[in-house]
């Protein structure tokens, strides 16, 4: 089946000039990302149920933990800004209101990835 | 912006409810409440920077029976929003389109999210000893 419209319809219409497809893309990369990752946090927090501060620390500085634990926030939090800003654009009409939530969650998800990766240098490094 | 007194199309209520428009809306309202887990990831690490008490504390919330409540929510919506999310990745590559495929993918997220869900907290109540 073919989805697409000829290209002297689509011409200077609903192209991608303000980022879209990006968005589009960088959506579905941060969820393909996300299914491995997400499968092993959830392994990992179910086995640190019952665990002191020693033996956390112990497992987030172990082996590869640190970098997928990095991995895994920047693709929570990139996954989760660019998903809520679809939100704010179908539902928020309000100019003033629209734009104070676009930046109010593109710099919150920015401020909780740098803190919760810094968290986790933290851990790793200090011990 | 519209304005004024304008026809309205026939929104929402006029639809019979469906399966697949369930758990389209579902998919959003699992990805805002997955925000909260998304905090209570970052207040989990982050209270181990601050010494064992702070650490204690979060994982004293977490066991509580309202953490556990929160924990239950965030797990379904968790293995909800991955196992519909495969499911518009699939889309995505043009797979599953015809009525038949949609109701079946749809069923199997259903019982996919019920069934991984019992099984984490069961494994969670056996890493606790309370199994």
């Amino acid at each position: 089946m073919e989805f697409r419209s000829t290209l002297s319809k689509v011409r200077d219409r609903g192209l991608s000039t303000e980022g879209g497809s990006g968005h589009w893309w960088a959506e579905r990369m941060t969820a393909i990302a996300l299914v491995p990752l997400i499968l092993w946090f959830v392994v990992s927090a179910i086995s640190m149920v019952d665990a002191d501060h020693a033996t956390f620390v112990k497992w987030a500085g172990a082996d590869g933990n640190p970098v997928l634990l990095i991995l895994l926030i920047i693709a929570v939090y990139h996954h989760g800004q660019l998903a809520l800003q679809v939100i704010i654009e179908d539902y928020i009409h309000h100019e003033v209101a629209h734009f104070t939530a676009l930046i109010a969650v593109k710099l919150g998800a920015f401020f909780l990835a740098v803190f919760t990766i810094f968290s986790v240098a933290k851990l790793t490094l200090e011990g | 912006m519209a304005s004024g007194n304008r026809p309205l199309s026939p929104h929402l209520q006029v639809y019979r409810p469906q399966l697949t428009s369930f758990l389209s809306i579902m998919h959003r309202i699992t990805g805002v409440g997955l925000w909260a887990g998304a905090l209570l990831m970052t207040y989990w690490i982050s209270s181990a920077t601050y010494g064992p008490e702070a650490f204690a504390r979060a994982q004293w919330f977490l066991g509580s029976w309202f953490g556990r409540l929160v924990l239950l929510g965030l797990t379904a919506a968790l293995y909800y929003h991955l196992a519909n999310g495969v499911r518009h990745l699939a889309w995505d590559i043009g797979w599953g389109y015809e009525m038949n495929n949609l109701n079946a993918s749809g069923l199997a997220v259903v019982i996919f999210t019920g069934v991984m869900t019992v099984l984490t907290f069961l494994a969670g109540y056996w890493v606790a000893g309370a199994l």
